[in-house]
């Protein structure tokens, strides 16, 4: 459902992702790991459609309808309404607004644009209290200020929640597992795994072979220097975790 | 978020900015004891109207201009504004059209455009609506209604003539002519304004409404409303603004005065759109306005709602004198400056009578280059015993040209109040508009939430009829700022 093909983007003028390709089908879950400084929070920017960050060549398509389209013709709002959702690695503050007004307006604004009917106040409430549940989470964050005066890992669990509203075909979790207590791994792990479907792809990119415990991978490749280097089955998370980066890199070098 | 603000606001016009072409009667430019003479002659003036005028003109030219607010402007030439204007569509320019159907055409048309039908068929349901042009008031609705129930709504010329002694009563003794330097000169050369008068026990069974248009070229507006609410009455009051783009600066010096008594209440909520000049600050209005309640009975209650959007330079305090016991006041505000707007605004609420309270609930958004400033006085008498003040101001920041400044001054001489401060600054950032839109939401969409959620407790105050086209105002503002 998702293809990048040969990705080059730069920030400020310099260029983070080199020649980057990637293949996600339906119901696939891929880890993108790889050492500081990769490129690994630019591919997540870039794909959510972060005006700072400039695409200089490469294509990138996801399924539409059953049809192939351009990415990048899609503003972000575009992106994210066709299926495409990124949970942030640092998710921003919105003073004033209650997460539950949040919500609304994304579920409605993607109801829509997919003709479906927008829920009403009492309808979404419900919604809101069911998804509450099924990750285990209080009820409190719906009256919540979005992500005001949240914890770390509080934040994090509120951009699953906002994917378990949402559903989109395609989360890309960019280091969602990052500052995260056991317990809140294990709950965001269990959410994530509890939103998979066969017709939705996950992508994490992470730095940490723990979070693959709950949210088993088919794919794990390795990011260096704006390119994927090696990929693997599952196994090689458990190698970098054991080894670090440096035999990798040394192949690659060589 | 450099790339994400794109967009500047002044691109989408400012749809109120046509001008009407239209025959009027006008003064030359400039201002003297004749000038003032001469207005009172052309609307007729009973002699202590005239005596009003001559005695706050003479105090007027023994005053310095005010420069404690935060604005910034070249010195205004006094004797470079007219201080008459009238529409030339009926035979005696002193008491406005005897009937709608007197009405220039080309009138009836300029608020067809701006959304206020005068027309009979066309009348908004439940708001009587009373409309000032230039220096004069052109129709007021509702009349018959109105008067079955004894509640007077007028043009305040026709309420000089036709109810003089409820006038003289009242007129200046909240807001006196020697109050400050604008009320002084809207004291000698007031024009119209709205009259509303409800007596005993009446609760008003419409929401009235004042429309303001300045139309004419280098006029000044001094209007001038005077609402009075016998014991137990109530009435909700609207009041909305606009003029057409010109290059030049034009003056707008109103006064408000609003008196309850014994269990009576006044709500008044403005919307404040007069043009506010284009990108670089050229031309716009300034917006010098003094607005004044008092609370005179006991369980008495005032409560201000402003929206202010527009006008390149705004200074209005509108303030309430908590005299009666147990008396209460209110202040419920949203300025939004865009561009090189200048706004320094806020209340003051002075508690004189025992167990009075007073709420104050402030949010400035600034955006561009503006400058935003709220300044609030809280004053507690000896006399206030059990006086209890709540203030909350917060401003929004988008961008990093504009400015934002609190001045809260508390003044508190009796040992049994309670008075409470808050204020917070937050910023609108482009990460957050991102991270809207990367949840579907579009770029309309991420301000109207911002928007209502930094705004909530003031919008909720606005009445229905106001408060969706308020909002709308805002969200377009903001928009363009935001980006």
């Amino acid at each position: 459902m998702l293809e990048i093909k040969n990705l080059h983007a730069s920030v400020d003028g310099k260029e983070i992702l080199s020649g980057l390709s990637l293949k996600v089908n339906a119901g696939e879950v891929h880890a993108i790991m790889g050492p500081n400084g990769s490129g690994k929070s630019t591919l997540s920017k870039v794909l959510a459609g972060h005006p700072d960050y400039a695409v200089t060549s490469g294509q990138v398509e996801f399924e539409v309808n059953l049809r192939m389209k351009n990415v990048f013709d899609m503003a972000p709002e575009e992106r994210a309404r066709n299926g495409i959702f990124l949970a942030f690695q640092y998710p921003v503050e919105i003073p004033g607004v209650p997460n539950s007004a949040f919500l609304k307006a994304s579920y409605n604004a993607i109801c829509k644009h997919q003709g479906a009917k927008e829920a009403s106040e009492e309808s979404f409430q419900k919604i809101l209290i069911e998804k509450c549940k099924l990750l285990n989470m209080d009820e409190k964050f719906i009256d919540r200020e979005v992500n005001v005066a949240f914890s770390g890992g509080e934040k994090k669990r509120n951009e699953i929640l906002q994917m378990a509203v949402i559903q989109p075909r395609l989360a890309f979790l960019d280091e969602t597992d990052s500052g995260l207590d056991v317990d809140s791994l294990r709950i965001v792990g269990e959410g994530v795994n509890k939103l998979r479907k066969k017709d939705n792809a996950v992508v994490l990119v992470t730095h940490y072979q723990r979070i693959l415990n709950y949210i088993v991978p088919d794919f794990v490749h390795v990011l260096y220097k704006g390119r994927i280097i090696k990929t693997g089955g599952k196994e090689l998370a458990l190698e970098i975790e054991a080894n670090g980066y440096d035999q990798i890199l040394k192949n690659f070098q060589n | 978020m450099a790339d994400i603000v794109k967009e500047n606001l002044t691109d989408r016009e400012y749809k109120y900015g046509f001008e009407t072409v239209i025959e009027t009667d006008c003064f030359p430019m400039g201002l003297s004891e004749d000038v003032v003479n001469k207005i009172a002659d052309k609307r007729n003036d009973p002699q202590f109207v005239r005596d009003f005028r001559l005695k706050a003109y003479r105090y007027w030219l023994t005053l310095k201009e005010p420069t404690w607010a935060d604005v910034r402007h070249p010195k205004i030439d006094f004797q470079g504004i007219r201080y008459y204007s009238a529409p030339k569509s009926k035979p005696d320019g002193a008491s406005g059209p005897a009937s709608l159907a007197d009405i220039d055409p080309e009138l009836i048309e300029t608020f067809n455009k701006l959304g206020i039908p005068l027309g009979e068929q066309k009348r908004l349901t439940g708001v009587a609506i009373d409309v000032v042009f230039d220096s004069v008031s052109v129709g007021t609705s509702h009349q018959e209604e109105l008067a079955a129930a004894g509640v007077i709504f007028c043009s305040l010329t026709e309420a000089i003539h036709k109810h003089p002694e409820i006038v003289e009563k009242y007129l200046g003794t909240v807001v006196p002519y020697k109050d400050n330097y604008y009320a002084a000169l809207n004291s000698a050369v007031f024009t119209d304004g709205s009259f509303v008068y409800i007596p005993k026990g009446v609760r008003c069974p419409l929401d009235l409404s004042t429309y303001f248009r300045i139309n004419a070229k280098e006029t000044g507006q001094f209007e001038r409303t005077l609402i009075v609410a016998e014991a137990g009455s109530y009435v909700s009051y609207l009041e909305g603004c606009t003029a057409p783009m010109r290059d030049e600066n034009q003056l707008h010096a109103a006064v408000v005065e609003l008196i309850t008594h014994d269990s009576a209440e006044i709500k008044y909520s403005t919307v404040q759109n007069w043009y506010a000049g284009d990108k670089e600050g050229r031309g716009g209005i300034y917006n010098f306005v003094t607005k004044r309640g008092l609370c005179q009975g006991a369980n008495s209650k005032i409560s201000w709602t402003q929206v202010e959007s527009g006008s390149s330079i705004t200074w209005k305090y509108p303030s309430v004198i908590l005299k009666g016991d147990n008396s209460s006041g209110e202040f419920y505000s949203v300025a939004l400056t865009n561009n090189r707007m200048q706004a320094d605004t806020g209340t003051k609420m002075v508690h004189i009578g025992k167990n009075t309270s007073s709420r104050i609930i402030s949010k400035g958004i600034s955006c561009d280059q503006s400058r935003n400033t709220y300044r609030g006085q809280v004053k507690i008498f000896p006399s206030a015993e059990n006086a209890r003040n709540f203030s909350q101001c917060d401003s929004m920041l988008v961008g990093d040209q504009c400015t934002a400044n609190t001045h809260p001054y508390i003044e508190v001489k009796n040992k049994s109040a309670i008075v409470e401060h808050e204020a917070t600054t937050s910023k609108i950032s482009g990460d957050q508009i991102f991270y809207m839109k990367s949840r579907g939401v579009d770029e309309e969409g991420a301000v109207s939430l911002l928007l209502h959620g930094f705004c909530k407790d003031v919008f909720k105050t606005l009445p229905l009829e106001f408060s969706i086209e308020a909002v709308k105002l805002l969200e377009m503002k903001l928009e363009g700022s935001v980006g």
